[in-house]
């Protein structure tokens, strides 16, 4: 058979060689080595057009900018093919698996996106009579039902931008109560030594002093280390719940009793909330006050760090301190409650300028009202079983670092199973990579020599489980078979190899800067 | 149910493989107390067409801005967004990617943060900026923490041109840190006032420009006034277009320079999710909030970009950390960079002109409403008009009439005594035929 077509085209591979060479280019395949905008734009180029003004702004003298800005411009398509470019250098849920541990990094729903584009939520200002923007304030409001439903507490503090941001809210709403109630004298706040990194700087930000709870073998807090901090100096204690061991703290009970016996409140870290929506209530574990990650739990994106929305679920005793603003309802319709004056009188303050995350306030409610009462239940259950799954199969060959009892929605690996081998828990994530997978959470929780924390969530199918857990035994295979290289200096298939973050730190170049100056562009 | 691909024999299968015979098996850490059976009170499951319904009833019964003459500002802008903005930052790359945590798999969004960053110094004349903090009000109470950390000195002296709720989410995080705020009364121009209020203890000094009465300052003197007495200057803007038209912070010697970027990529999302702006100084970089991103470079020497200098953060430091922010804003960083790389120089300068320029005719318009006086001496794109009667119940009355003719004074801060005081934008969304049918409205209410 001929290999060639009529013209002389080859029409099969061929005889192929090994030869692996830098290209000349730099780019990879489809893989382009993007410039900067600032190597790219041109000074005096813009892709908007914008019609000139008909006057000069001779209104405003010695106030005008006359100094280049030093920003460059591109032309749509120049725009457009930059930004597809650098995206394709990213991975991403939408690609695969993204086991991040403590992240929950699920699935986003696309009519999420739609809901919160229309021009009834996108288009409409915080500061517009409130008669306006009537259905914005419903859905606040029956968000806000849902979070005290699902929470089984009975009041919600919305405006809170992050998780961090809404650990900082429920820690000065707790103060604010303390404050109001004789007990300013508290200054401590106690924290499990796996807790989150926020925890401890978000309890010093405000103003408390940070003690570690010791743990257990089993990793949940350890009752008689907390019994013996606890006393009439403790404000709070920040229990994370499950843990960030992947653990539900059985003992929870006990801890809100324990706390509650010396007049301390119980502030719950919700990050993991995905593992008991619909099965469990916090509030009927004693929890005052618990974050929620809109932006975990209810699938609204993480778009590469962020915007995300932290609302604060808070007990009867600590709802009167909560910040402004909040939506009431009355016969007449919604109102916004802006001022720290009547009912909000005791309210802490504020936490940022305006209602909160309205754009994520939309898409998590989509999320709700899709899953329904049974659905989100379905959601913890799927999110336990596929982290008791990959555990299961991968107990075998890696090291679970609670063997003993189930986990709850991750799966946390020690490093034991890698001893002798020459290969860490930072080869072996970054030898995920190049099979295709982000890697796990790594060297987190503190509490676990070499932690690997995984946590594949409910939107993953079983098949690709599996071919998850089949690329972790291969790797686990070739890692004990003393196939050392694969791991050492991995990536070998990214966009870039290892990246040098000592000299990043080291000698910090945080902006590009110009050779020469660029020529004012105004002129 | 649409967003669960287990099916039930993936189910069985699997609790098999685990070796549990039911799911509640998996449960049993849960105290028995606190074991659910049953479902919560709420609806179950529903189709995507069912949430659809009800979602865009909901939103119909809200006046979108675009559907109506819009003068609204006071720290939210509604400008126009190129398509493409808002088709980009939906790649699933941008879109469903987390935390640049593994750069090798991540350059896309890291190298969109150096260029954010880069962007950000030059609108602010700066010579560092950050990865994005919340907004611009959370920006404002990090900065202000931040000079306690640089200077050792416990006082922040605030501006009346400062914006309510800045000042409000200031106090908030002054109050837990121990931090003393001075914030002076509310004034149309009188950045200057703070002068008179700078001591030996000061830490910073914050004021604002274009302020919230749209009073645009050369805060030269002010910084030289806080400087000389050893205490740093915060520049805060909410409207960041007028960086296009307006003396930098950096020129006008701020060290410190935070803003709301709502403005540019930004819808107005009824408040959220907007984007902080954050610059500084280099020298101060060690102390800031938030997440950096910086050039570095692979193991075979090529040109990456890294999150760094994270010494200063919770997941490193602990309760030592410069602050507890874990996040930035991230998508909304993405959709201020590409909006602001179509725009460029040119098209910024281009945009900040025509806003000045509609708004100029706006007061030109409003100057001819009997009972109307317009307070704000220099303004960029928004202006301040007394109006002798109570600015809430005006716009309301304007509302009725399908204009959204402002945000009254009185709504950013009931006990200022500025009840008569309205807060009037103009956008280049806004057209000839708006201003003319808020004219009109505006003398039919305040007739």
């Amino acid at each position: 058979m001929s290999s060639t077509n009529s013209v002389g085209r080859p029409t099969a591979p061929g005889q192929t060689n090994d030869y692996v060479h830098p290209t000349l280019t730099g780019a990879r395949g489809l893989l382009q080595d993007e410039a900067l905008i600032f190597e790219l734009g041109g000074w005096d180029k813009t892709g908007v057009d914008i019609p000139d003004a008909d006057r000069p702004a001779d209104d405003l003298d010695g106030l005008l900018r006359t100094d280049p800005i030093g920003l460059p411009g591109l032309s749509e398509p120049e725009a457009v093919r930059h930004y597809v470019r650098l995206s394709q250098k990213n991975h991403a849920i939408d690609l695969a698996l993204y086991p991040l541990g403590s992240c929950t990094m699920k699935h986003n729903p696309r009519l999420n996106e739609k809901m919160a584009r229309l021009d009834g939520f996108a288009d409409i200002h915080p500061l517009q009579p409130v008669s306006t923007v009537q259905g914005a304030l419903a859905l606040i409001d029956r968000l806000a039902h849902w979070l005290k439903t699902l929470t089984g507490m009975p009041a919600v503090a919305m405006t809170p931008k992050a998780g961090a941001h809404g650990e900082l809210c429920g820690l000065l709403t707790i103060r604010a109560a303390h404050e109001a109630n004789g007990q300013g004298h508290r200054k401590t706040v106690l924290v499990p030594t796996s807790a989150h990194g926020t925890n401890p700087a978000t309890a010093a930000f405000v103003g408390y002093s940070v003690v570690e709870i010791a743990q257990t073998e089993d990793g949940r807090v350890n009752l008689a280390d907390l019994e013996a901090k606890l006393g009439d100096h403790v404000a709070a204690i920040m229990v994370t719940n499950p843990n960030t061991c992947g653990l539900f703290e059985r003992d929870v009970v006990e801890i809100a009793r324990l706390t509650h016996a010396v007049g301390a409140y119980f502030y719950c870290d919700g990050a993991n909330f995905n593992a008991i929506v619909g099965r469990v209530r916090p509030g009927d574990l004693g929890v005052d006050a618990m974050h929620i990650n809109l932006h975990k739990t209810f699938s609204t994106p993480h778009g590469g760090g962020g915007p995300g929305a932290g609302p604060v679920v808070l007990s009867a005793a600590l709802a009167p301190f909560a910040p402004a603003p909040w939506v009431v309802s009355g016969a007449d319709g919604f109102r916004l409650v802006e001022d720290q004056t009547g009912a909000a009188a005791a309210a802490f303050g504020r936490m940022s300028a305006f209602h909160g995350q309205m754009g994520m306030f939309v898409r998590a409610y989509a999320y709700m009202r899709s899953h329904g009462a049974d659905g989100l239940r379905q959601v913890a259950e799927d999110a336990v079983l596929n982290a008791n799954y990959i555990k299961a199969r991968l107990g075998d060959v890696m090291s679970p670092a609670f063997p003993d009892g189930p986990c709850m929605h991750e799966a946390l690996f020690d490093d034991h199973w890698l001893e002798g081998t020459g290969v860490t828990t930072l080869d072996f994530a970054k030898a995920m990579i190049d099979e295709g997978f982000h890697p796990m959470t790594m060297y987190f929780p503190l509490v676990v020599h070499g932690a690997m924390l995984i946590e594949p969530t409910e939107t993953e199918s079983k098949q690709e489980l599996d071919r998850f857990i089949g690329a972790l035994r291969a790797m686990a295979g070739a890692a004990k078979a003393g196939d050392v290289d694969r791991f050492k200096g991995a990536p070998f298939h990214a966009p870039l190899r290892r990246l040098d973050e000592t000299l990043a730190a080291r000698k910090p170049k945080l902006r590009w800067r110009p050779e020469t100056i660029p020529p004012l562009a105004a002129q | 149910m649409r967003y669960l691909p287990l099916t039930p024999d993936d189910r069985v299968q699997m609790l098999g493989d685990i070796g549990v015979d039911s799911i509640d098996a998996l449960f049993v850490d849960v105290p028995a107390s606190a074991r659910r059976e049953g479902f919560v009170d709420l609806p179950h499951f529903a189709g995507e067409l069912e949430v659809e319904r009800e979602l865009a009833a909901l939103a119909a019964t809200n006046v979108a801005a675009g559907s109506v003459p819009f003068f609204c500002g006071a720290g939210a802008y509604r400008h126009h967004v190129p398509a493409s903005v808002d088709h980009l930052i939906q790649r699933s790359e941008f879109l469903t990617s987390y935390t640049p945590y593994q750069p090798e798999i991540a350059q896309g969004t890291l190298q969109v943060l150096f260029e954010f960053q880069t962007q950000v110094a030059a609108l602010m004349g700066m010579e560092v900026a950050n990865a994005s903090l919340y907004d611009g009000s959370t920006a404002c109470a990090e900065a202000v923490m931040m000079t306690k950390r640089v200077t050792r000195r416990n006082r922040a002296v605030l501006s009346g041109g400062v914006h309510p709720h800045y000042v409000r989410t200031t106090q908030t995080l002054a109050h837990a840190e121990g931090m003393e705020v001075v914030a002076l009364a509310a004034a149309v121009d009188a950045e200057d006032a703070v002068i008179a209020a700078i001591d030996a203890g000061t830490a910073c000094v914050v004021v604002q420009t274009p302020n919230v009465f749209g009073t645009a300052t050369d805060v030269t003197r002010i910084a030289e006034a806080a400087h000389a007495a050893g205490a740093l200057l915060i520049a805060v803007t909410t409207e960041a277009v007028s960086y296009g038209l307006l003396k930098s912070p950096g020129e006008m010697g701020a060290d410190i320079a935070v803003a709301e970027g709502q403005s540019i990529g930004n819808a107005l999302n009824f408040g959220g999710p907007y984007v902080g702006l954050f610059a500084c100084r280099e020298r101060l970089i060690r102390q800031a909030p938030g997440r950096l991103c910086g050039e570095t470079v692979d193991a075979d020497g090529r040109r990456g970009f890294v999150l760094t200098l994270s010494t200063r953060e919770q997941h490193i430091r602990r309760d030592k950390a410069t602050s507890n922010i874990c996040t930035n804003s991230g998508l909304c960083a993405l959709a201020f960079s590409i909006h602001m790389s179509l725009l460029g120089e040119v098209g910024l300068r281009k945009l900040a002109a025509l806003n000045h320029q509609q708004a100029r005719a706006l007061k030109t318009a409003l100057e001819g409403v009997k009972g109307v006086e317009v307070l704000t001496p220099r303004f960029f794109n928004e202006f301040a008009v007394k109006l002798g009667k109570p600015a809430a119940a005006v716009v309301e009355a304007l509302a009725a009439k399908d204009v959204l003719g402002g945000v009254p004074f009185s709504r950013l801060d009931p006990d200022a005594g500025l009840d008569d005081v309205l807060l009037v934008a103009a956008t280049e969304t806004v057209t000839e035929g708006d201003i003319a049918a808020f004219k009109t409205a505006l003398t039919e209410v305040m007739a």
